[in-house]
C-alpha cells in the first residue's frame, strides 16, 4: 500500500517529461523543416528535367544541368563578378573591420562611444538608403560606376559586422596575456602578430565569412551601384522575368554546399582536442 | 645556476623611492599607493601581504612597469626605469590568472622570453629542458595549457618568467586558485626553486599564511602605506600597529594605563587581582596609554590562580569552546576590554580545560605582552 502511494507521484512527472521531451523534438524538427524546405527545394529542381526556360514544375530526374553549369555565358561571367567582389569585400572588410573590433574591443578612446554608435547604425540602416546616398555620392564624385563601386559599397557595409564580430571576442580576451607577452620582451607589434591574432584568429575568420556571405548575395546596394554591370543576383532578378535557368539551382546549390562545408570544417576545429 | 656576473651584491635588486600612484576614479583622486619607500635586496624572498585594495598590486605592477607612478621612481639593479617599457625591463611576472598563451603548446610558452632576446636556437631548448626539469615538468612539454590542471599550468606560468633569469621575479597571488593542499605544496615548491636559482622573488598575496611561510621579509600594506616591514617573526611577535595585529593571525588587543615600573618591567593595573606586565620599552613611563597585543596561544587558562606575580594575570568567564583537532579555542570575557581568546594545544589536554560558564585565570609571561606602536 505505502508502495503504491510513493510510486504515483514518481511515475507521473516521468510521464510528462517524456511527452515535453517528445514536444520539443516535434516543434525542432519543425522549424528545422521550416528554415531548410526553400533549400530543399532549390537544391531538387536543380535535378529537374526540364525541356525549357520554365523550371517551376517537375519534369523528373536528371544530371544534365550540372553539366552545363556554365553553359549560359552571362550567368557564369556575373558569377564570377560576385565571387570577386566578395572576396576581396571578405579581405578588406576583414582587415579593417578587425582594427576598428580590437581597438573598439581593447581601449577606450575619445569618440569610441561615436564609433561604436556609428557600428551599429550603419548595420541596422535601411539597405535602400545606403544604396541611394552611395548612388549619389559615387555620381556626384565623378566616378564610374562597376564591378569597383560594388566592392566599396560593399566593404563599406560589411566592416561593422567584422568589428562586431571581432571587439565580442576582444572584449572576453585576458588582458594579462598580452601583458605576460610584453612581460617576456615582446614590443606591441610582436604582441599583436604573435599573441592576440592568433587568439582573436576564429573570430576574425567568422567575420569574413559573414562580410563574404553578406557581399555575394546582396542585391539592393549592387542594384544602385552596380551601373552596367550584373552581378549574380542582379542576373538572376532580371532573368526571372522571362523564366529562371536551372543553371540557378545548380550554383545556388553548390555556393550552399560550399557554405555548409566551411561551417562543418570550422566546427570540428575548434571543437577542443581531449587528449593529445 | 647564478643570474650574472657583474651584480654588486650590496646594491638592492629593485628600489622604490617616494613612489606613489594616484587613480581618477568617478571623478575623484583615489590614492592607491602613497609615497613609497622600499629596497627589496638581490636574492631576496619579499613579500607585499595586505588586504584587497591595500595597493600591493598596483605597486608590483609599477615595478613591472604595467603602471606609471604618479611621482617617485623605480631602480632596477640601481637604474632608473621609471618610464622604461615592460617589454623592455628585466623583471618577469608570474599572473594571478597565469595568462599562457592558450594556442602555444608548454614548451613555446616556455620559450616565448628567450625568442623574443634572439637567443640562440639550441641554447633555447638547453635552457628551457632545464628549467622545465627544475619545475618538475619534464614530459609535459607537448601539452596545450587547457591538457594541463591547474598546478602544472601554474608551473609553466614560472618557468616561462624563470627560464630569462630576471633580476627579479614579480609573483602576483600566483596560488590562489588552488586548491589547499596543492597550494601547500606549491608554497614548499616555491621557496624550493627560489634557493636553486636564487632570483629575488617579490610574492603579492593577501593570506597571511603565505607570505609568513615562504617570506625573508614581509611588507604590511594597508590602504596605500606599510604598516610594517620586517621579518616574518618580527611582524608576528611584535605588530607595530593596531592593524598589523589584527591583520597577522589572531590577536588579542588590551588597553591599559602603567600603573608603575619596577626594573624593566611596566605594570598596567585592571580589577582586584588583575595585572598586566609588559616589558618596557622607549619613552614609556608611568601615567602613559598602552596598547597591549598578546597572541592567543601563548595565553595560559587554568581555574586556579596562578603561582607568584611574576606574570600578567586577568580573570574571566569562558564564553565559548570551539574544539580545532590540534588546538582548542576559548573565549574568555573579562573586565579588561574585549573579549579574550585563547589557544590551548591538545598536546597535553585530554579533555577541556574549562567549560562555558567557568571562571577562569588567564596567565601568561611578561615577555609575551607586546605593546603596540612605541
Amino acid at each position: 500500500m505505502t508502495q503504491v502511494v510513493e510510486e504515483a507521484p514518481a511515475v507521473a512527472p516521468r510521464r510528462s517529461r517524456l511527452t515535453g521531451g517528445r514536444a520539443l523534438s516535434i516543434y525542432s524538427w519543425l522549424i528545422i523543416a521550416w528554415l531548410m524546405l526553400p533549400v530543399l527545394i532549390m537544391i531538387l529542381f536543380g535535378f529537374n528535367d526540364t525541356p525549357g526556360r520554365y523550371n517551376q514544375t517537375w519534369e523528373g530526374f536528371t544530371l544534365k544541368w550540372y553539366g552545363r553549369v556554365f553553359a549560359l555565358d552571362e550567368l557564369t561571367k556575373a558569377l564570377v563578378i560576385s565571387l570577386v567582389v566578395a572576396v576581396l569585400t571578405a579581405v578588406f572588410a576583414g582587415a579593417l573591420g578587425t582594427g576598428i573590433g580590437y581597438a573598439l574591443g581593447r581601449y577606450r578612446f575619445r569618440g569610441s562611444g561615436t564609433v561604436n554608435l556609428i557600428m551599429f547604425a550603419t548595420m541596422s540602416s535601411p539597405e535602400l538608403v545606403m544604396g541611394a546616398s552611395l548612388l549619389t555620392l559615387f555620381v556626384s564624385l565623378g566616378v564610374g560606376l562597376g564591378a569597383t563601386t560594388i566592392t566599396i559599397a560593399h566593404i563599406m557595409f560589411s566592416i561593422s559586422f567584422v568589428a562586431v564580430v571581432v571587439r565580442a571576442r576582444v572584449l572576453t580576451l585576458d588582458r594579462s596575456v598580452e601583458e605576460a607577452a610584453a612581460d617576456l620582451g615582446a614590443n606591441p607589434w610582436t604582441t599583436f602578430w604573435r599573441i592576440t591574432f592568433p587568439i582573436i584568429m576564429p573570430a576574425v575568420m567568422s567575420g569574413m565569412l559573414l562580410a563574404f556571405a553578406l557581399s555575394i548575395d546582396d542585391f539592393v546596394v549592387s542594384n544602385f551601384t552596380a551601373g552596367t554591370t550584373t552581378t549574380f543576383p542582379l542576373w538572376i532578378w532580371g532573368a526571372t522575368r522571362v523564366g529562371l535557368p536551372p543553371q540557378v539551382n545548380v550554383m545556388g546549390t553548390l555556393i550552399f554546399v560550399g557554405g555548409v562545408l566551411i561551417a562543418v570544417v570550422s566546427s570540428v576545429r575548434s571543437r577542443p582536442r581531449k587528449n593529445s | 645556476m647564478t643570474t650574472a656576473v657583474d651584480e654588486d651584491p650590496g646594491r638592492p635588486a629593485i628600489e622604490l623611492a617616494g613612489v606613489h600612484k594616484d587613480y581618477l576614479s568617478h571623478g575623484e583622486t583615489v590614492q592607491a599607493v602613497r609615497r613609497l619607500d622600499l629596497s627589496i635586496a638581490q636574492g631576496e624572498f619579499f613579500s607585499l601581504l595586505g588586504p584587497s585594495g591595500c595597493g600591493k598590486t598596483t605597486t608590483m605592477r609599477m615595478i613591472a612597469g604595467f603602471e606609471e607612478p604618479t611621482g617617485g621612481t623605480v631602480f632596477l639593479d640601481g637604474r632608473d626605469v621609471t618610464r622604461v617599457s615592460p617589454n623592455k625591463r628585466d623583471v618577469n611576472m608570474v599572473f594571478q590568472s597565469y595568462a599562457l598563451f592558450p594556442h602555444l603548446n608548454a614548451y613555446q610558452n616556455v620559450a616565448f622570453g628567450l625568442e623574443r632576446r634572439k637567443v640562440d636556437k639550441a641554447e633555447i631548448r638547453r635552457r628551457c629542458g632545464e628549467i622545465m626539469e627544475i619545475v618538475s615538468l619534464t614530459g609535459m612539454e607537448k601539452r596545450a595549457p587547457r591538457e594541463m590542471s591547474g598546478g602544472q599550468q601554474q608551473r609553466v606560468a614560472l618557468a616561462r618568467a624563470l627560464v630569462n633569469r630576471p633580476r627579479a621575479l614579480l609573483l602576483d597571488e600566483p596560488l590562489g586558485a588552488l586548491d589547499l593542499k596543492l597550494r601547500q605544496q606549491m608554497q614548499v615548491e616555491l621557496k624550493r626553486i627560489q634557493r636553486e636559482v636564487g632570483i629575488t622573488f617579490v610574492y603579492v598575496t593577501h593570506d597571511q599564511g603565505e607570505a609568513l611561510t615562504m617570506s625573508d621579509r614581509i611588507a604590511v600594506m594597508d590602504a596605500g602605506r606599510i604598516d610594517q616591514l620586517g621579518s616574518p617573526r618580527e611582524i608576528y611577535e611584535r605588530p607595530a600597529t593596531r592593524f598589523v595585529a589584527g591583520f597577522i593571525g589572531t590577536s588579542n588587543l588590551l588597553d591599559g594605563t602603567v600603573e608603575s615600573i619596577t626594573g624593566d618591567v611596566a605594570r598596567l593595573s585592571y580589577g582586584e587581582g588583575e595585572r598586566v606586565l609588559v616589558p618596557v620599552s622607549g619613552t614609556m613611563k608611568t601615567g602613559d596609554d598602552l596598547e597591549v597585543s598578546v597572541r592567543p596561544e601563548k595565553i595560559d587558562l587554568s581555574q586556579q590562580p596562578p603561582d607568584g606575580d611574576g606574570t600578567s594575570v586577568l580573570t574571566g568567564v569562558v564564553t565559548e569552546v570551539v574544539y580545532h583537532g590540534t588546538s582548542t579555542n576559548y573565549t574568555v570575557k573579562t573586565s579588561a576590554g574585549p573579549d579574550l581568546v585563547v589557544f590551548d594545544q591538545n598536546a597535553f589536554s585530554a579533555e577541556d580545560l574549562a567549560g562555558p560558564g567557568d571562571r577562569v585565570y588567564l596567565s601568561w609571561s611578561p615577555q609575551h605582552s607586546y605593546p603596540i606602536g612605541v
